[in-house]
């Protein structure tokens, strides 16, 4: 998934950031009366105008529910919904609009995996492994489920630059691991794990693999079936999708053993009180109403995103990483977190003797919104033995003028606490 | 909403900075007979607060730890208020300090006790900032009590 070196400019091949960032009307607004940079884009995107039409519609005139209805509303509703498991399924390449359950995002996607596959297919003393860079979404579910197998959580790690240790990892893919549960892209260090090799190791010793792909789905082209990934999960809101709606790809066969995560409505086949018959994929998985608007808003950014071109976006943000990884650089006191060779949208750091939550006061004020804290990723702060980072990810709005104001920025930090 | 016009330097007083920058108390008390963590992991600030108390009165208090400008200089002036002052005494400026940081003073508290503690008015403009704020008193509280050993803002 890495950017060729030759790779034509990303203005020369068509992403003009300033200009599109004009379609995300939260994006054109003044915060502290300064304008807003928006780079905390890991922890969500803004959405564009055609995200927010497109759920607006879906209440103004096609407000039902779904699947049950004979009536004219819920056939628009249920068509609607059924076209964006479609445009979900091309979007990731999967064999299968089966292989596409809807859940409330990335959290649930594993949580639901770790409930359902990890708790039939892992025992005592088995083994989960995740990697070191984990996002606590990735991380408890597995502790959850090993505390209540008497199985064992164990840790792929990784060197001082954020680089997994793949000879490492291939001594931990013994007989008792059952899965591995790996991020795609970190979102604390923007690490991009080479994660079809990743695969391939663990499917040589015949072990299924997870891909937490919440950081990678907005930045680059996934191909669930090249990757051969056995799960991925991901969230829309990420990816200028509303908040609420998730993706887990599964591969049908291992969907199909599955048993269900949730009983309800729409699971079911037919219900007596004797015996209750499951519904097929994908709705074994899709108990209960679910968030028909959130699912509609999702197939209208994923109508942006194709629209702009991933490929466009990744280059983008590639050139945007470089540029300000380049002008942080230069600033004195400054150690950038995570500097991996392949990096997605994240620029981690800390400032020498000034805390982020400082930082992140002082950078609000200047309009610039970043993340400040640990991420969701307390082992990787542990790792590089600090509290909490600051950081700021970008999206295919982000522009090199806002890469100079966050520099400004940081620079009146520095006088503010010299 | 939060007001269009608060200004970073309300937050980041002088004085809040030049406790920063020259903590008073900044170290262990060997001798304390009261201590007790203050620790918020949402950001990692993490506090031990020393307390002696004799005859319910705070003869001497220091504190250690690492934490954001807010959260060290407030921990400094809090120790600094807090020398000489009875049990009781040291709970009502609790009290009063907590309301100064999420804006429930009356005019009588300013005047009363809070003296030099008044800069950190600031903070009830910046609400995620409180928690910053207000962590090493809520460990002296603790350690005052001994209930417990760590107190968590979460």
């Amino acid at each position: 998934m890495s950017i060729p070196a030759n790779r034509v400019s990303a203005v020369a091949a068509g992403l003009d950031a300033a200009r599109l960032s004009k379609d995300f009307p939260a994006l054109n607004q003044l915060v502290h009366g300064k304008p807003l940079v928006y780079l905390d884009n890991a922890a969500t995107s803004q959405k564009p105008r055609s995200v927010i039409d497109a759920i607006t519609r879906f209440y103004q005139e096609d407000c039902s529910n779904i699947h049950r209805g004979v009536h004219l509303l819920s056939e628009r509703a249920t068509r609607a919904y059924e076209e964006v498991r479609l445009a979900v399924q091309q979007f990731i390449h999967a064999a299968s609009p089966a292989e596409v359950i809807f859940v409330r995002g990335a959290t649930e996607a594993i949580n639901l995996v770790a409930q359902s596959y990890g708790r039939t297919q892992v025992q005592a003393g088995d083994a989960v492994l995740v990697s070191a860079m984990e996002h606590h979404s990735n991380i408890v579910p597995w502790q959850m489920l090993c505390e209540e197998k008497g199985a064992n959580v164990r840790v792929i790690p990784m060197n001082d630059r954020g680089e997994l240790l793949l000879e490492e990892y291939e001594k931990l893919l013994t007989p008792e691991t059952k899965l591995v549960a790996v991020a795609h892209v970190s979102n604390a260090l923007g690490t991009i794990n080479p994660i079809r090799q990743i695969i391939r190791m663990a499917h040589d010793h015949g072990i299924p693999v997870l891909v937490d792909g919440a950081q990678a789905v907005p930045h680059l082209q996934v191909d669930v079936q090249d990757l051969d990934c056995d799960f991925y999960a991901f969230s829309g809101h990420k990816m200028y999708g509303p908040t609420g709606i998730g993706i887990l790809y599964g591969k049908q066969r291992l969907l199909e053993a599955m048993p269900p995560y949730q009983g309800g409505g729409d699971m079911i086949s037919s219900v007596t009180f004797e015996k209750t018959t499951y519904n097929s994929l994908p709705h074994k998985f899709e108990a209960g109403t679910p968030d028909i608007s959130g699912v509609i808003g999702l197939g209208a950014a994923i109508e942006y995103l194709t629209r702009i071109g991933l490929d466009n976006v990744a280059a983008h943000e590639h050139d945007l990483l470089a540029y300000a990884a380049e002008r942080i650089y230069l600033l004195p006191g400054v150690r950038v977190i995570g500097t991996a060779q392949e990096k997605a949208a994240v620029l981690s750091f800390v400032l020498d003797g000034i805390h982020p939550h400082d930082i992140g006061t002082i950078l609000d004020q200047e309009g610039i919104a970043v993340r400040t804290g640990h991420h969701c990723a307390q082992p990787v702060m542990q790792f590089f033995g600090i509290p909490a980072t600051t950081r700021a990810s970008f999206a295919l709005y982000n522009t090199e003028a806002e890469v100079d104001a966050l520099m400004r920025g940081i620079t009146k930090v520095q006088e503010m606490f010299a | 909403m939060m007001p269009e016009s608060r200004d970073v330097r309300d937050l980041y007083q002088d004085m809040i900075l030049e406790h920063w920058k020259r903590p008073e108390n900044f170290h262990p008390l060997p001798d304390a007979n009261r201590k007790a963590e203050g620790f918020n992991p949402l950001c990692g600030d993490h506090f031990t607060v020393f307390l002696q108390l004799d005859n319910d009165t705070v003869t001497d208090i220091s504190f250690e730890g690492s934490g954001c400008a807010i959260s060290k200089s407030s921990a400094s002036m809090m120790t600094a208020s807090l020398k000489g002052k009875t049990k009781s005494q040291a709970q009502e400026l609790f009290a009063q300090f907590q309301r100064l940081v999420t804006n429930q003073t009356s005019e009588a508290d300013e005047e009363a006790n809070l003296g030099k503690l008044v800069v950190f008015s600031g903070v009830c403009e910046f609400p995620v900032r409180v928690k910053c704020a207000i962590l090493a008193w809520h460990a002296m509280m603790s350690a005052l009590d001994q209930k417990k050993d760590t107190v968590s803002t979460e």
